[in-house]
């Protein structure tokens, strides 16, 4: 694993090549005050093509968010420019703030301060059921 | 349900096991067989009813189930006339009305709002409907009428008529009765308004019988239990397919001349014109007997969620 330009942070390997844009904004990449580094289209021996995030710096992640978006994930953790840990993603059981119910009659449509949830009810399908309303979302490969 | 400080409240069927089924209904038959000795039971407690959209069975249900156990009743019965139209949110007037109730009965249309309710505040919510979700009271409605009718829950055919795609009545009962065996489920709807899939699917994974039909005539001599439904105007978008599908199936005597003798008919109620009024006098007519049953199971179900039985 390439993990040059990162002295201290988190690499995100083997996302699934177009990923990388979709993680970047469900994460909020774009508010963390360290380098992130996009790299898109990579050559994968495992996969042929893959798409990598480097982030120097230490910060929370959701990996709820991975593991929805892309279960085969491989995040690194990096620390004075050593792998140090290696976290492989599963499907998560549960899934908050990261979809959005799109049913017009949900609560969540209307109430304010209420968390988006949503339950697995189908890990081979992965199909996902809001906690309020029971609508069904299929995750979208 | 069971909230951070503890407290239970019912959203679903599902949230009470069989178990406690039927201890409602045992409650709900002593309720009948010794009145006296629950007339003043619930003394010095407090029913809110905030029902958000407009109801006269369920609401009035719940005021008089309450009544009856001698507790009073507080609350509003249109979103126009509660702070709603303040944009006060549902979580916050949860939490004050649990302020000055012991118990919530919630109707509200819009889905998951009565769960919403249930996770902020420190007294038992009872969810009188949310949308085309749930409404679990109408589900134990259902159910102690069949047990009172039927004696048991199992050995019958039950046949669901009329609008099984948005009936959340027809979803609920099929979900509470899938918990017992010997039962057989026969879906009478135009293609329109069929049983969701996924309801289907349910049933198949638990290697539960059903048939369907389209013509209620085809159904009917194997029925013990018919259960009607309306074909709701608030559950469709478009004013075109109400009006197409709303006369799908009206129930006559003539149409019931095929049926068991012992058959019961069932209706959530309100009826339109689905049950011509000339069944109303037919001995297997029994959705009024329904509404009645839906007092006695409240009175059991909060006097079980306020811990008094």
């Amino acid at each position: 694993m390439d993990i040059s330009g990162v002295n201290t942070g988190i690499v995100l390997d083997h996302i699934q090549p177009g990923k990388s844009l979709k993680i970047y904004e469900l994460l909020h990449l774009d508010k963390v005050d360290c380098t992130v580094a996009v790299i898109q289209n990579a050559s994968s021996t495992k996969y042929g093509a893959k798409d990598i995030i480097k982030i120097d710096g230490k910060i929370d992640l959701n990996f709820d968010v991975l593991g929805y978006i892309d279960p085969n994930i491989t995040v690194n953790i990096v620390e004075d420019g050593k792998l140090v840990k290696k976290v492989h993603m599963s499907v998560p059981e549960t899934l908050t703030n990261v979809l959005t119910c799109k049913n017009p009659r949900c609560i969540t449509s209307c109430e304010q301060g209420i968390d988006q949830i949503f339950h697995l009810v189908d890990p081979e399908k992965k199909v996902y059921r809001c906690a309020y309303c029971d609508a069904e979302y299929k995750r979208e490969d | 349900m069971i909230n951070k400080y503890g407290q239970r409240s019912i959203i679903n069927i599902t949230d009470l096991s069989v178990e406690e089924i039927d201890h409602l209904i045992e409650v709900a038959d002593d309720i009948v067989a010794n009145p006296t000795e629950y007339q003043d039971i619930c003394a010095h407690k407090k029913l809110a009813t905030l029902f958000f959209e407009p109801s006269t069975r369920t609401r009035l249900s719940f005021t008089s189930a309450m009544m009856e156990l001698g507790g009073n009743v507080l609350g509003f019965d249109d979103a126009g006339s509660s702070s709603a139209t303040k944009g006060e949110s549902v979580a916050d007037t949860t939490i004050m009305v649990g302020c000055y109730a012991d118990i919530i009965a919630m109707r509200h249309p819009k889905e998951g709002a009565p769960l919403v309710a249930a996770q902020k505040t420190r007294v038992p919510i009872i969810n009188a409907g949310d949308g085309g979700h749930f409404h679990p009271t109408q589900t134990l409605t259902d159910l102690l009428t069949i047990h009172r009718k039927k004696g048991e829950f199992g050995n019958f055919t039950i046949g669901f008529c009329g609008d099984l795609k948005f009936g959340r009545t027809v979803h609920s009962l099929i979900t509470a009765l899938l918990r017992y065996d010997n039962i057989k489920f026969v879906l009478i709807s135009p293609p329109e308004l069929k049983l969701p899939d996924y309801m289907k699917e349910i049933m198949r994974e638990q290697g539960v019988g059903f048939e369907e039909y389209e013509r209620l005539e085809d159904a009917m001599p194997s029925l013990d239990i018919l259960y009607m439904t309306r074909v709701q105007k608030e559950r469709f978008f478009n004013e075109e397919d109400y009006i197409r599908l709303r006369d799908s199936y009206i129930l006559t005597l003539d149409k019931l001349k095929p049926a068991k003798e012992d058959m019961i008919i069932m209706h959530p109620l309100p009826r339109v014109n689905e049950i011509a009024i000339e069944v109303d006098d037919d001995p297997r007519a029994c959705y009024f007997f329904q509404a009645l049953c839906g007092k006695h199971i409240r009175m059991a179900l909060i006097l079980y969620l306020l811990g008094l039985k």
